[in-house]
């Protein structure tokens, strides 16, 4: 599968431009805050229906517009896929697959995968497990709808318990049997989505390794260290004893939205003793068991996005990066880079076809190839 | 829009209100009416305001009634033993249109959701406790089916209402879910089959 064109209009700092793609290497090229970054997340959006670095949907509109819309034509097996995004500010995204409007955003999920690689979103490790719980959350949805089903479902009666206990502490009163039905449902989907989590990680977490060995050059040990409140043998036990702290703190305090994924290198914690280079190589080499995992599930190689990776990693990184790109390891490739001569240098060395567009502002100068 | 005159304009914003109706449409009816003899316009008007003042609720069922007790709940050939709870009024009327159902209704006007500040108390579900516990013309209530959504909130409204009436000794049963006739298999969604399959019932030949 691969993406033939795009056309924007008014989204970010573009306000109307069209770009037809090749089926392999792609770069977006120009100064910082010209859009290339922009362009990435257009092919995102079209993907999942939402930014890869931006969670509110408004902030898509070029500024002083209150309206954006991303179109684009995926080839897939030789059918063309017409897909269709837009939304006016206030009112509800639409999106509309072959001019037929999806009913649920959900359905879209999975139908084209997609993984970026932006070297310099180190808070994937950094940050808390809000990051993580959402990048595999993320990534389970793309493998299988019946996950996302369920954690939509989850999300749901957690905001409804969490709105039920605030009411109780407001009012003062509180009938405790009005919160049985939804204890009742996070508990079973505790149960249910924690069982879709472990496994998922006992086959995901070794196909690490080789990829670090590869970019890092080196053989330390990583693994990923899954934990979760349902894991426990007592978990309905423990969810049910926490209520009279889910009645102070009005909110649920046991459930499978404290899980977190710890990575590791050496045995040791990747977040509090990796070096910087050390979280960049396992950023990496996460983003590329995802693309596996992908093309695993989906017998298709999923569309790779790589953002500004050559001013963010160091040569020898960009030269094994560089190697499974010449190798034809990956399928079509979006790329952004702030200077043209290097991309140009770096392709035309390794005799990798690319097709270059020149962007400035917001607008597509100039298309050249190598 | 600029509007001509404040009473278009007027008219327009009444009736683009209503579900489903833009302002488009709203000056479209609105010019409409204006070509009709007078007549139209005022039954019109008259047959809302009628609509809205004179319109009253079955105070068993809450179902809409011109009378203080809908025919239903007054029809002694239908079955008072037995009690459907629907969410709301077209479902009274989908139910009936089936002709498969001699029973009494119960409608719920709404199902809980604390997100949007909607409790059981906001529902008719203190009412159904009383019918239950009050037989109507000396009939008790032997079973009550619960036809809510099949929605997280019409889910957790009816476990609700179920573990409710269960305590105090009621059969509860709930409309079946699965398949639809002449539906295959393989294109019914993962949530709707593992429900079939769980709730499965006895096949008799
Ligand atoms: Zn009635």
């Amino acid at each position: 599968m691969h993406l033939k064109n795009i056309s924007l209009r008014q989204f970010k700092n573009f306000s109307a431009d069209r770009f037809e793609f090749s089926e392999e290497v792609n770069c977006f090229l120009g100064l910082n805050g010209a859009g290339k970054t922009n362009l990435l997340d257009a092919i995102h959006y079209l993907c999942l229906t939402k930014s890869a670095f931006q969670s509110v949907d408004q902030f898509q509109m070029l500024h002083g517009t209150n309206f954006f819309m991303v179109k684009g034509s995926f080839i897939n097996e030789g059918k063309i896929l017409e897909l269709d995004c837009s939304m006016e500010s206030g009112k509800k995204k639409q999106l509309v697959l072959n001019g037929k409007p999806y009913q649920k955003m959900s359905d879209h999920i999975g139908l084209f995968p997609v993984v970026l690689i932006a070297p310099d979103d180190t808070s994937l490790i950094r940050d808390g497990s809000e990051e993580r719980r959402r990048f595999f959350d993320n990534m389970l949805s793309q493998l299988s709808s019946n996950y996302l089903n369920q954690l939509v479902r989850y999300q749901h009666f957690l905001k409804q318990r969490n709105a039920l206990l605030k009411q109780f502490h407001d009012s003062g009163k509180k009938d405790l049997s009005l919160l049985e039905p939804y204890s009742r449902e996070l508990i079973q989907l505790s149960d249910i989505i924690h069982r879709q989590r472990f496994e998922f990680i006992q086959n995901f977490a070794p196909g690490i390794q080789s990829h670090y060995s590869f970019i890092a050059g080196e053989s330390e040990k990583t693994d990923i260290t899954y934990t979760s409140d349902a894991g426990e043998k007592t978990f309905e036990k423990d969810f049910r004893n926490s209520l009279e702290k889910d009645l102070i703190l009005k909110r649920t305090n046991k459930g499978i939205h404290k899980d977190d994924y710890i990575f590791t290198i050496g045995g040791h914690s990747l977040k509090k003793f990796g070096s910087q280079g050390q979280q960049k190589s396992y950023l990496i080499s996460l983003k590329l068991s995802q693309f596996d995992a992908f093309k695993l599930e989906k017998k298709q190689k999923p569309i790779l996005l790589l953002d500004d990776i050559f001013d963010k990693l160091d040569d020898i990184r960009i030269g094994q990066l560089m190697k499974l790109v010449a190798k034809r390891d990956f399928g079509q490739l979006f790329i952004t880079d702030a200077r043209p001569e290097r991309s140009i240098k770096i392709f035309s060395d390794l005799q990798i076809p690319a097709k270059l567009f020149h962007i400035e502002e917001g607008k597509l100068t100039e298309v050249t190839s190598i | 829009m600029n509007f001509p005159s404040r009473l278009i304009e007027e008219a327009v914003t009444e009736i683009s209100r209503l579900p489903g109706i833009g302002k488009k449409t709203a000056l479209r009816l609105s010019l409409h009416l204006l070509k009709q003899h007078e007549s139209v316009a005022s039954s019109l008007a008259q047959s809302i305001i009628d609509l809205r003042s004179k319109t009253s609720y079955c105070k068993i069922c809450h179902n809409i009634s011109d009378t203080e007790v809908c025919s239903t709940c007054s029809n002694p050939k239908r079955d008072r033993s037995i009690i459907c709870v629907v969410e709301d009024i077209p479902d009274v009327l989908a139910i009936e249109n089936t002709s498969q159902y001699q029973g009494l209704y119960h409608v719920l006007g709404g199902v809980i959701s604390p997100i949007q500040g909607r409790g059981p108390e906001d529902i008719h579900i203190s009412s159904l406790m009383e019918r239950v516990n009050t037989p109507l013309d000396g009939e008790t209530v032997k079973e009550i089916i619960l036809a809510l959504p099949a929605t997280m909130e019409g889910d957790t409204t009816s476990f609700f209402i179920g573990r409710k009436l269960e305590a105090i000794g009621i059969k509860v049963s709930t409309i079946a879910r699965g398949i639809p006739v002449g539906g295959e298999l393989e294109f019914t969604d993962e949530v709707t089959l593992g429900r079939s399959i769980l709730t499965r019932t006895n096949y008799s030949t």
